[in-house]
């Protein structure tokens, strides 16, 4: 007896179930089987029995939980064989480093989930490949047509410019710890800033981490090492939680900046009391999540979290099929 | 175009004020006439021009995106004027960006007809800054926290004259105000306001802390609730201004054709009623006249129900001599003499209140509260009337505050020197019994009552005792306890609770007090007066 069409891959609201292999893709709970597209806290929980995901990932989620137990890597490019006669194959996303959609093929049927994605340049992870699949199961974080995100060297030289302007202050640039604060310290490099540049405690392990995945950041100091006067006319890193935090006030008349795609929005800036937004994303634009939902042209178009009803509104006038996924648990708040 | 998009954008993402001031100053000094002038005038009362509404906007895009698309993306941004100016299909190659001047004469030319062609075709030359800087220009308010009073600061900062100066041409003159320009830029002769019927800027009171003053040398009023204004007649003319300098003539017509002779008088609108000081009081209460204020026309009914009338507190010009530098004594031997020049329908004298010492008039002020009148005012009698807030020229002594026990809710940053810490505090009161599982209802908000060190404190609190966040805002746990101060309360149908506050702040903060103790909501409805 022939089973439905992709009855053997199901949304829930705490992930996508692969029902054959029992397994769960970024589940937000604690199950026996996960895959894990990339290592956000959000999509890589603890707890898991056994883990599949990219090496990187694998690293990140050590350096987080600190254990390997049940980590099964998976390179780029690789498939693996799952019970039930699914394969799994990880395909970069461009996203963050070791970030993957997940290519799952089973009875000849394809269905990518992409877990966060982008399809800009970034030097610190290999870029977004489009897979032809049935079923395209994306993300809409940005997914409002108010979001595009400018060039990323505009932004830089913003940051740049700001910081020229400035010699005795310093720029303290709100970054997601993981991802966002390596590619813009990358960037900063490849815009030619060669200053040391000063990390927030809590970013240290992260950078040190890219390194070791061969991603030169050029020298990096700790804030908690230096003077005050150390660091004026310098860049600072800190998550977007300290960037309003009585541990700003160790820095010499800090400019607070903010590298987020929601700063496209002024009223988001303000809200943060940010004074130099740097619209800078590692998720796909209104332009790159429908460009790439056309260049996949799969069957049907998934919704996992984000801005979902304009994406659905967007696939509705171009006559593609789309439903949205009530999934918990996703949040983009600081990207 | 370019440098004001640039400076909106700049004063968008500055908190400081000084930053702000210099920012605005730098562009009056680096821009010419008359485009500067138009830009004040956007940053201080605004411009109007009647074709360009918000709604004008909203379907001009929603003929070029889907509407649906446009809705969610409103909805989101939360400002027409951002999304605009983000979803506008910017043509491939812009005609080149219009100067400030001829966006204004542009905008001024648009009627509801043309602007649906005109506006976009100004859309087309401008950038996505340029397009947010235009379509706030020309829907009126800016709302980048640049107030009216910080322009013109920045004004006086620019070409280093006196901002009390600059406000007291400032009333007289229409945008782009070259005579401004002229007179502090390029030191011509200040503008001759002398036969125009414009506002001057108020005399402000300090709250009187502790100190104790000699009756000797200060005059006690009451003060009235109802809110303050400048009835001025000049050119045959007669405006009603209210405290901010906002022209309201056309809601208290009754007022307009009363005064017969050229005057600046500065009183407090009151209704007739007695709810105030009882009979001889002879005023309603501050919410009667609510009923009658932001009304662009008036009922013959509400005229007649709620007549209103100026008690008069001082006199600032008359018959064409300005008698602000005399002392208070004089200005009110002159308000005195004339009141028999004026009708007794729609002015009475706000009297003085007599007291043999400080001490006896705190008494007298104890039992304000029963007469439901806010409290004393205490003016030097050598005082002359200058504009703003001097120390130790007038003071307002207002009765105690109420007081109340309440929870603290919800938590949210402030601003400015409170920037980092959870300094904004909604509080609320038990519905019912809380040991019957009764729940709290918001009754009010306050930012301001306690010291730098509580403020460390209360944001420790806030921060481990989270447990919601809604965007900036945080919900506690609802274990502490405020004593808040108030000085009034009245019903209220935009709050859940049914209850307004006036004025709350914090008084004290009970550590020590389970919240279960708090007030109920019954206990504060029973302190509403009206």
């Amino acid at each position: 007896m022939a089973a439905a069409p992709f009855s053997w891959i199901k949304p829930e609201p705490h992930g996508i179930h692969i029902v054959p292999a029992d397994c769960w893709v970024d589940p937000s709970r604690a199950v026996d089987r996960a895959l894990v597209t990339h290592g956000h806290a959000d999509h890589a929980r603890g707890g898991h029995g056994q883990t599949v995901a990219t090496p990187e990932t694998l690293a990140i989620m050590e350096l987080r939980y600190a254990t390997r137990d049940g980590a099964t890597p998976v390179a780029y490019g690789e498939t693996i064989r799952l019970p039930g006669g699914v394969d799994a194959t990880y395909i970069p996303a461009g996203h963050v480093l070791g970030s993957a959609q997940i290519l799952l093929e089973h009875a000849g049927e394809r269905v990518i989930v992409t877990g966060d994605y982008k399809r800009r340049h970034d030097p610190t992870c290999p870029p977004f490949e489009v897979t032809p699949c049935d079923i395209f199961i994306t993300e809409a974080t940005f997914g409002l047509p108010v979001f595009c995100h400018p060039p990323i060297k505009d932004e830089m030289a913003k940051l740049l410019d700001r910081l020229a302007a400035h010699p005795d202050s310093c720029v303290l640039v709100g970054a997601y710890a993981l991802g966002k604060a390596q590619r813009v310290i990358a960037e900063l490099r490849r815009a030619g800033h060669r200053d040391p540049i000063y990390l927030h405690g809590a970013m240290e392990k992260m950078c040190r981490l890219y390194e070791e995945h061969g991603i030169d950041l050029g020298e990096l100091r700790l804030v908690a090492d230096h003077a005050k006067d150390d660091m004026r006319g310098s860049i600072v890193i800190c998550p977007p939680s300290a960037l309003n935090d009585r541990w700003s006030r160790r820095l010499p008349e800090p400019i607070t900046a903010m590298a987020s795609g929601w700063m496209r929005i002024r009223q988001r800036a303000r809200q943060r009391n940010v004074e130099l937004p740097l619209i800078i994303s590692d998720h796909a634009d209104w332009g790159e999540l429908t460009r790439t939902i056309q260049e996949v042209g799969a069957q049907e178009n998934w919704i996992t979290h984000g801005r979902e009803d304009a994406l659905l509104r967007w696939c509705q006038l171009h006559q593609k099929r789309a439903r949205a996924l009530a999934m918990v648990g996703y949040e983009d708040e600081d990207d | 175009m370019e440098q004001f998009a640039a400076l909106i954008d700049a004063l968008v993402y500055t908190r400081s004020r000084n930053e702000k001031l210099r920012l605005i100053a730098e562009y009056l000094q680096a821009t010419p006439n008359p485009d500067r002038g138009w830009a004040l005038a956007a940053l201080s009362d605004g411009l109007d021009f009647s074709a360009v509404k918000s709604s004008t906007i909203r379907n001009l895009l929603k003929d070029r995106i889907d509407p649906v698309l446009w809705t969610l993306s409103r909805d989101f941004v939360g400002d027409t004027a951002e999304t605009a100016s983000l979803l506008w299909p910017a043509p491939e190659h812009p005609p080149s960006p219009p100067g400030v001047t001829e966006t204004v004469e542009l905008l001024e030319a648009m009627n509801r007809k043309t602007v649906v062609t005109e506006l976009p075709r100004l859309l087309d030359r401008l950038d996505a800054s340029g397009r947010y800087a235009l379509l706030k220009l020309a829907t009126g308010g800016m709302r980048i926290g640049v107030s009216s009073r910080l322009s013109k600061t920045a004004f006086a900062q620019a070409f280093d004259v006196s901002v009390d100066e600059v406000e007291e041409y400032w009333h007289g003159l229409a945008p782009p105000y070259p005579e401004l320009f002229d007179w502090a830029a390029h030191g011509e002769a200040p503008p001759d306001m002398a036969n125009l019927p414009t506002f001057r800027p108020f005399m402000l009171a300090h709250p009187l802390e502790e100190t104790v003053l000699d009756l000797a040398d200060y005059a006690a009023e009451w003060k009235w609730d109802g809110i303050r204004v400048q009835l001025v007649r000049a050119g045959d003319e007669t405006k009603l201004f209210s405290r901010s300098g906002d022209d309201i003539s056309a809601t208290f017509p009754e007022l307009l054709d009363v005064l017969p002779f050229p005057a600046v008088l500065d009183g407090e609108l009151l209704v007739r009623g007695t709810h105030q000081g009882g009979k001889e009081g002879g005023a309603a209460s501050f919410n009667a006249l609510q009923q009658r204020l932001g009304r662009k026309t008036v009922s013959k009914k509400m005229l007649a129900e709620a007549p209103a009338f100026v008690r008069l507190y001082d006199v600032l010009l008359l018959d064409g001599e300005d008698l602000r530098a005399l002392p208070w004594t004089k200005r009110r031997q002159s308000l005195e003499k004339l009141m028999d020049r004026l009708p007794e329908s729609h002015f009475d004298l706000s009297r003085v209140v007599d007291a043999r010492d400080f001490e006896h008039l705190g008494e007298i002020r104890e039992g304000s509260r029963d007469d439901a009148i806010e409290g004393l005012m205490l003016k030097r009698k050598d005082s002359p009337y200058i504009a703003g807030r001097r120390v130790g020229y007038w003071y307002k002594w207002k009765r105690d505050p109420l007081l109340v026990d309440c929870v603290l809710m919800y938590a949210q940053r402030g601003s400015g020197k409170r920037s980092s810490f959870y300094s904004d505090y909604t509080f609320g009161c038990w519905d019912g019994d809380p040991d019957a599982g009764a729940d709290l209802l918001p009754v009010g908000k306050a930012y301001s009552g306690f010291t730098d060190e509580e403020l460390k404190k209360l944001d420790r609190h806030v921060r481990q005792n989270t447990v919601n966040r809604f965007g900036p805002v945080r919900e506690t746990d609802k274990s502490l306890v405020f004593e808040v101060a108030f000085d009034s309360v009245h019903d209220s149908k935009r709050h859940k609770s049914g209850l307004a506050m006036r004025f709350p702040r914090i008084h004290r903060i009970r550590w020590d007090k389970p919240p279960h103790e708090a007030d109920r909501i019954e206990a504060l409805k029973a302190l509403i007066k009206d």
